[in-house]
């Protein structure tokens, strides 16, 4: 079962939701798709056992072949070339290796080569396999860093996917392909408006959801109508506690240090098992 | 015209909140970046004058009076957009338009698709940009350099000198488009081992860029010891810090009132802290200026 955890507004909660219920559960593994920012492995503490970069293909010139006819500008939606009179400049970074120009290119003057966006890696804690990415920082483009943490899913495990904040392309690659999303939200306006572009999203892509509402005491009560008109289930609510809070802050998953905490996640997992029926 | 940037790393550590109160306490253009999840009109209630249709990314489209299903597109898209039985998957296609090249009989054309809307609009402190995408739609970080060319052309046309820019979460494709060529950059820390390791890396992104760096810790005193970690963190690597902002309900509170705090609290130690970071931030802004 592949089970992700997002949420629209950034802070919410998600990863202390996903590692919590990772830690409450047997047979994970554990993939932290949030490779602008992955949090994670700050839990968890993992042994690493493998690093690797991971690459994208991007487009270089072999000069001697070009004629500077400008084709491969002309196609490339994402403006990664640019045709001077004399050279064919390449943006690698805005480059979504399509092949596009490659394939354009009468010359047959364009090779692929490798440019480094992120590194991948793979751990473990205990029986738990976690596997992240890290997006180098200036890199634009989260999404093939998460793709490749992505293809380390492996069947008849326990998956869960932690998604990186907001509703746009990052988010939709860590989620397709889920049985399940949990949406962790708190019950302020921000929370809520965040909350509905979210669950719409997740319509679109017939993907089932259910929801926990974070730091539940806090704002009003308005995402409990919202979930009540919708038929979202309120898959559980974690009140917003000092204690927790300072849990979190200093790094430690709060089912550690509050067991009564591990039955809740465990219980929550059950149930999310049964709507999806697996 | 100058221009800074509000940012986090972390996502919910309270960019928002403080982008609205420095709207409230000084002549500026606002513009909301996280155009993802735009929250910001959630306090400042703008009245739109002005709506666009942002046309972002492209569809590739296929003709099936022409398509025979060779399969050719499917074999040479490397986004696994075109399914077995050659149907285009909207939410892994790229819009590259290789399929368009490869198709031997011309069946697959690519379509503008509208990705979202701009907006220009009048608050009561003053003018904002910002924009919404549509649920699932990508590009956001073209459409967040839409938001500031607009913000750009209000302040010129308005005279005003200043532009504050409410950033998106993380790192990546809309947060470097919110960011590359602004005088100065906030990030909004949290005292939390999270909020610490992303603070690092946003501090990266903005020395990558360039970018004058300011930092401000939200919510200091959940963890004293971790906002002590961040200030000295900044002092070894001359980061200037501008402020702790004490945890308070408050801000929540003003946020269901639908109002920004210094208003919802003019006296709250919040609001006085948040005033003192902006104080700050223009004294240091306008040093900046004077050097160049």
């Amino acid at each position: 079962m592949i089970i992700s955890i997002a949420s629209g507004k950034g802070g919410t909660g998600k990863t202390s939701v996903a590692v919590n219920m990772a830690l409450s559960i047997e047979n994970v593994q554990f993939l932290d798709c949030d490779v602008e920012e992955p949090n994670a492995y700050l839990f968890l503490n993992p042994k690493t056992n493998e690093t690797r970069p991971v690459t994208v293909s991007v487009p270089f010139v072999n000069e001697k072949m070009c004629d500077h006819c400008g084709k491969c500008a002309d196609f490339c939606q994402y403006n990664a070339l640019f045709a001077g009179a004399e050279k064919i400049l390449v943006f690698p970074e805005l480059c979504h290796s399509c092949g596009g120009c490659l394939l354009i290119c009468p010359k047959k003057a364009m090779i692929e080569g490798k440019h480094k966006i992120g590194t991948l890696l793979r751990g473990s804690a205990g029986d738990l396999e976690l596997v992240y990415g890290e997006l180098e920082v200036g890199e634009p483009m989260a999404v093939p860093v998460i793709r490749e943490v992505k293809r380390h899913i492996k069947s008849g495990k326990n998956v869960i996917l932690d998604s990186p904040p907001g509703t746009s392309c990052p988010v939709i690659q860590t989620v397709c392909g889920s049985d399940f999303c949990v949406l962790v939200t708190e019950p302020t306006p921000f929370g809520l408006h965040d909350l509905k572009i979210i669950v719409q999203v997740l319509e679109n892509m017939k993907i089932p959801l259910g929801v926990i509402v974070n730091r539940a005491g806090i704002g009003d009560r308005k995402i409990y109508e919202y979930c009540k008109e919708k038929t979202i289930p309120i898959l559980l609510e974690i009140p917003y506690q000092r204690r927790i809070a300072e849990l979190y802050s200093r790094g430690i998953p709060f089912s550690l240090e509050m067991p009564e905490w591990k039955t809740r996640f465990q219980t929550l997992f059950n149930s999310v098992a049964e709507l999806v029926g697996k | 015209m100058k221009q800074l940037t509000v940012l986090s790393g972390k996502g919910g550590t309270g960019k928002t909140t403080i982008t609205a109160s420095f709207a409230a306490l000084a002549r500026m253009v606002v513009a909301d970046c996280d155009v993802d999840a735009p929250d910001l009109h959630m306090l400042l209630h703008p009245q739109i004058i002005e709506t666009k249709e942002f046309k972002g990314s492209k569809l590739a489209v296929i003709d099936e009076t022409k398509c025979t299903g060779c399969g050719l597109c499917r074999e040479k898209c490397r986004f696994d957009a075109i399914t077995e039985n050659i149907r285009v998957d909207p939410y892994a296609c790229e819009g590259c338009g290789v399929c368009t090249i490869v198709c031997p009989l011309n069946a697959i054309a690519l379509t503008e698709r509208i990705s979202g809307h701009t907006y220009i609009s009048k608050t009561k402190y003053g003018f904002m940009s910002h924009a919404l995408l549509s649920p699932s739609e990508s590009n956001s970080g073209k459409l967040v350099t839409l938001v500031r060319q607009n913000a750009k052309m209000l302040a010129e046309k308005e005279h005003i000198d200043l532009t504050v820019i409410d950033g998106p979460p993380g790192i990546g494709c809309p947060v470097i488009a919110s960011v590359t060529g602004v005088d100065a950059g906030l990030v909004v820390a949290e005292p939390t081992m999270s909020g610490i390791h992303d603070l690092k890396r946003a501090l990266q992104l903005l020395a990558h860029f360039d970018v004058l760096p300011f930092v401000c810790v939200n919510m200091y005193d959940i963890n004293k010891d971790n906002t002590e970690k961040i200030e000295s963190f900044c002092r070894e690597n001359s980061v200037e810090t501008v402020g702790n902002i004490p945890f308070s309900p408050e801000v929540s509170e003003a946020m269901v009132a639908g109002k920004t705090i210094i208003e919802y609290s003019p006296r709250s130690a919040v609001t006085k802290e948040i005033e003192v970071i902006w104080q700050k931030i223009s004294a240091l802004m306008s040093k900046k200026q004077s050097l160049k």
